[in-house]
This record gives structure tokens, C-alpha cells and sequence, in this order.
């Protein structure tokens, strides 16, 4: 008698944490959509601010925020996958390494995103880039050791590694031993299995683990504060050394540093919906392709 | 009573930790006949067959001492290239493992991996495989469809046709028809008196009549330990060992 309610009790939490978040979903939706559906014209997406970004558009904040997330994507999806095949097919699970790594990834995770911002500036502008200029630069001019999109998506790599580390192992660990058996017993080596039949069974983890740092990479403005990130910059980035504009950065900066926040408020609104489509869009780009190799393993 | 020895095991001792699971173990195993293992669950059947083709190597904290020879060759001498020893001793699993991908892909992983890339071999070798694993005639017309949509005795035949693609001398099967209905059984028995003419095979098995069947000479295996190794006849008729009569009458196991 009392489980039977107990579960009934279950069951109707359960169907009401979901409707909280889906209508918390269609409210913000809603929400920032109304506030800014006047400004939401092709101009605004196409032309850059004016007038002290009280007018005009987000162009520049869009192809930013695009580079950024692609550079990010190059530098850690790479590391975190190798990271992952090692942590998962090479390394001794027991051994004092392996957990230190373990440790370290779960710590990363942890940390407060701004403290990767101030990290990034210390280490990739005042250290990697400083020493670069000291080797590259001939007419002792600022090349590297200055904020620019490279050094804000290596902060941004930082902080997503660990969400692609997370998302590939476990889709490592999905494969079936009988493969990687069966693949040795053909007298493949440890290589081989991992590239012909490993890797291509944790595609689908892989691009998980892509679409999760990409949605976080997106919308995190901390870490590229100090790193890259222009206050306001009417042309586009042209070469790595370059800083850039982006979308919750403007955020940010229309709703706190404008001369007239009031009169930004719409294009505030405006900005974030584009944000948010445009996250939904990179997403589901790699959601559309992780389906397509799903179809493909299957047949 | 073995005239040409494919393997010669000797004093093979192997631990799992502190565990001993094979106690000084040393037969021969002749050339292109069916040796068959047999013995109650956990008597160590499997695990020697998986020393001759060193797949014991990929678990943490085996042990192993002794020798085994393949062709007078120490497969556990330091020099030896243990990949090349697998291509050379095939392994089928008791579970089917075909990859997700198609049955043609699945018998040219072998000779791809050797470096084969010509279509046109590589074609013959994927159609001979089959032919000689009796799965031909069922999926001739469709290779590119997924192994796993095949059925399990199929699935199972075209685990064998991807072992045979790399050409081995050896196969070992780790009860091959245990998960199988006793058709497809019969046709995987009937297979292995085929695939003799042409390779030395040791099988693992829980059924005695199929050890009966199918093998020229049978091992029975006790706690780690041989207990007793001779013709397939002898030792389903007059075995020398009480344990064995009594393993093989049902009285335990």
C-alpha cells in the first residue's frame, strides 16, 4: 500500500521536475525573444555597432564568437580524444600517473571560470606570448604578448577539455572487449584496433563530447575576458594575433559599461537570442552529423 | 601416440596473482587433427587455450612459466612478435563478436591490417573465407549488409571466415557452439571436420558428445591440473583416470 503511493509520489515529482525545466526553457525563450524581437532584423545580424552600440548591429560579435568556438574545437577535441584513448586503452588504471591525471581533470572541471581567464592571461599572454615575442619579435614590437583570439581559445580549450575527456572515455568504455579480443586475435596490433575498430565505434562520443564543449564554450565569457576578448572592435579578426568581439561579451559590456544602458537594452535582448540560436545551431550541426555515423555503424 | 606434433607444451604453470590456474601442464597437440579440452567450469580449459595464442598477455597480473612451442618455436621467447603469432593461431570466441560493419569488412579487417589493398584480392580472399566457412551460399548476394544482422550460427561462421582470411595454421575455438541452437551447432561441427584437412584445431568444450563427435584426441582438465590426455576413443570408452570416467559418466561437472 505505501509503495504504491511512494511510486505514484515518484512518478508525479519526476513529471514535474520536467515540465519546470522545459517551461523555464520556453520562459527565458519567450522572454529574451520579446525583449528583442524588434532589433532581430537581417541588418542587425549582418553590420557592425554604432554609436556607442546603441544602434547598429552584432556582425563582428558573431563571426567572433564562430572563430573562437572553431579554434577552441581544433585545440581541444584533439587533446581531450587522445587524452581519453589514453587514459581508457594504455594507461594502468592502478598506477599512481594515471590517477594524478584522473585528479587533475576532475579538479579542472572545478575551477571557476574566471580563474581560467586570469590563468590564461598569466600563462598563454604574459609567459608563452612574451617568450615568442622574445624570439620572433625583431623590432622589439608586441606580436604575441598581448591578448588575442589564439591565446582566448587556448583558455577556452582549457576549460572545455575535461567535458570531452568526460564524454569520450565513456563511450570508450561502451566498446565492447570483444572487439579490441577479437581485433588482437586477427593479429592486429594495439594501434590498429584502437584506430579501426575503437575509434570509430566512440565516434558518436567524440562528437558528444564536441557538441558539450562547444555549447559551454559559447556562452562562457570569464575566461576570455583577459585573454582576447575587445571591448568593441568594428572589423573582423584577420590573423590569430588579432582580438575579437563576442556575443556575451557585448552582453556584458551593453549592460554594464555603455554609456546608455537603457537605450541598449533591446539590442541586449537581440544579442542574447542570437547567442542562443547560435549555440543551438553549432550543436545541432554535430548532433546531425553524430547521426549520420550512427546510421552508418549500424547499416 | 602423437606423430607430428603442432604444439608441445611443456611445464606450463600459469597464476593469476597468487593463484595458480595451471599446474604444470605439458601435451603435444598434432597437426591438422581436432584436439578438444574438456572439464567442469573454471578447470583452467580456457584459459590454456588462450596461452597458446598469448591472449592471457592483455590481462593485468598473469603469470606465466613454462614453454610452448609452435612449430619448435617458443612462443614465449622474448624475441617473438606476439602479432605475428596471432595471425599465424586464429582465435573464434564463445560469443560471436562479429564488428559493426559489414560481413565483407568483417573478413577483410585480417588481410587489410597485413597490408592488403588490392580490391580484386582482397575480393578473393573475402569469397574463399566464406566458401570455407559455409556461410557463402547464405550471403553471397548481399556482403555489404551489417555481420550483426546476421543470425547467431551465421554471425558465428563469419567469425570463423574472418579468423581463416589471415591465413592462420592454427584455430583455437573457445567453445564455439555453446550460445548456438543445435542446428547451427550441427552445421559449426560439421564445418570443423572440414576445416581439418587444412588446420590443426583445439576446441574448448562444455558437451561432451560434441567432444566426441568432432575431436581426434581430447584433454580432460581438473582444477588446473591434466588429468588425463589421449585418443578421443580411448577416453570416452576406457579412460585410464576414475576422475575422468566419472566426468565423463555425469557424476560431476
Amino acid at each position: 500500500m505505501n509503495n504504491k503511493y511512494l511510486g505514484k509520489f515518484i512518478v508525479i515529482s519526476s513529471v514535474m521536475s520536467t515540465l519546470l525545466i522545459l517551461f523555464s526553457i520556453i520562459y527565458l525563450l519567450l522572454e529574451i525573444y520579446s525583449g528583442g524581437k524588434n532589433y532581430l532584423t537581417f541588418e542587425f545580424i549582418t553590420s557592425e555597432p554604432k554609436e556607442g552600440m546603441t544602434a547598429g548591429g552584432i556582425f563582428p560579435a558573431i563571426v567572433g564568437t564562430v572563430l573562437l568556438v572553431l579554434i577552441m574545437s581544433i585545440i581541444c577535441v584533439p587533446i581531450g580524444t587522445i587524452t581519453a584513448i589514453y587514459l581508457n586503452e594504455y594507461a594502468n588504471k592502478k598506477s599512481f600517473f594515471t590517477k594524478s591525471i584522473r585528479f587533475a581533470v576532475n579538479t579542472l572541471s572545478g575551477v571557476p571560470s574566471i580563474v581560467f581567464g586570469l590563468f590564461g592571461l598569466g600563462f598563454f599572454v604574459q609567459f608563452i606570448g612574451a617568450g615568442m615575442d622574445k624570439v620572433f619579435s625583431t623590432d622589439g614590437n608586441l606580436q604575441w604578448a598581448q591578448p588575442n583570439i589564439l591565446w582566448a581559445s587556448f583558455t577556452m580549450a582549457f576549460l572545455t577539455v575535461p567535458v570531452v575527456i568526460v564524454s569520450v572515455e565513456e563511450a570508450l568504455k561502451n566498446v565492447p572487449n570483444e572487439y579490441r579480443a577479437a581485433s588482437l586475435a586477427l593479429g592486429a596490433t594495439k594501434w590498429e584496433t584502437i584506430r579501426k575498430i575503437i575509434i570509430p565505434n566512440s565516434i558518436s562520443g567524440i562528437l558528444t563530447g564536441t557538441i558539450l564543449a562547444v555549447g559551454r564554450g559559447a556562452g562562457e565569457v570569464a575566461p576570455i575576458l583577459f585573454t582576447g576578448a575587445a571591448y568593441f572592435l568594428p572589423h573582423l579578426p584577420e590573423k590569430l594575433t588579432d582580438q575579437f568581439m563576442n556575443l556575451g561579451y557585448h552582453v556584458f559590456v551593453m549592460s554594464t559599461q555603455s554609456t546608455d544602458v537603457e537605450a541598449t537594452k533591446g539590442i541586449q535582448y537581440a544579442t542574447a537570442f542570437v547567442l542562443l540560436i547560435l549555440t543551438f545551431s553549432l550543436t545541432s550541426i554535430a548532433i546531425f552529423i553524430r547521426y549520420k555515423f550512427r546510421k552508418k555503424l549500424i547499416v | 601416440m602423437i606423430k607430428n606434433p603442432k604444439i608441445i607444451v611443456e611445464n606450463l604453470n600459469l597464476f593469476y596473482g597468487n593463484k595458480k590456474a595451471l599446474d604444470n601442464i605439458s601435451l603435444k597437440i598434432p597437426e591438422k587433427l581436432v584436439t578438444a579440452f574438456i572439464g567442469p567450469s573454471g578447470c583452467g580449459k580456457s584459459t590454456f587455450l588462450r596461452t597458446l595464442n598469448r591472449m592471457n598477455d592483455l590481462i593485468e597480473n598473469v603469470k606465466i612459466d613454462g614453454k610452448v612451442f609452435i612449430d619448435e618455436i617458443d612462443i614465449y621467447d622474448k624475441n617473438i612478435d606476439v602479432v605475428e603469432l596471432r595471425k599465424k593461431v586464429g582465435m573464434i570466441f564463445q560469443k560471436s563478436n562479429p564488428f559493426p560493419k559489414s560481413i565483407y569488412e568483417n573478413v577483410a579487417f585480417g588481410p587489410k591490417i597485413n597490408g592488403i589493398k588490392d580490391k580484386k584480392r582482397l575480393d578473393e580472399i573475402v569469397e574463399r573465407s566464406l566458401i570455407r566457412s559455409a556461410l557463402w551460399d547464405e550471403v553471397k548476394d548481399d556482403l555489404n549488409k551489417s555481420g550483426l544482422s546476421l543470425s547467431g550460427g551465421q554471425q558465428q561462421r563469419l567469425c570463423i571466415a574472418r579468423a581463416l582470411a589471415v591465413d592462420p595454421d592454427i584455430l583455437l575455438m573457445d567453445e564455439p557452439a555453446s550460445a548456438l541452437d543445435p542446428i547451427s551447432t550441427t552445421k559449426i561441427e560439421d564445418l570443423i571436420f572440414e576445416l581439418k584437412r587444412n588446420y590443426t584445431i583445439v576446441i574448448v568444450t562444455h558437451n561432451m558428445q560434441q567432444a566426441a563427435r568432432v575431436s581426434d584426441f581430447t584433454a580432460f582438465f581438473y582444477m588446473g591440473n591434466l588429468i588425463e590426455y589421449s585418443d578421443t576413443k580411448k577416453i570416452f570408452t576406457s579412460p585410464d583416470k576414475q576422475q575422468t570416467e566419472d566426468y565423463i559418466r555425469g557424476r560431476f561437472g
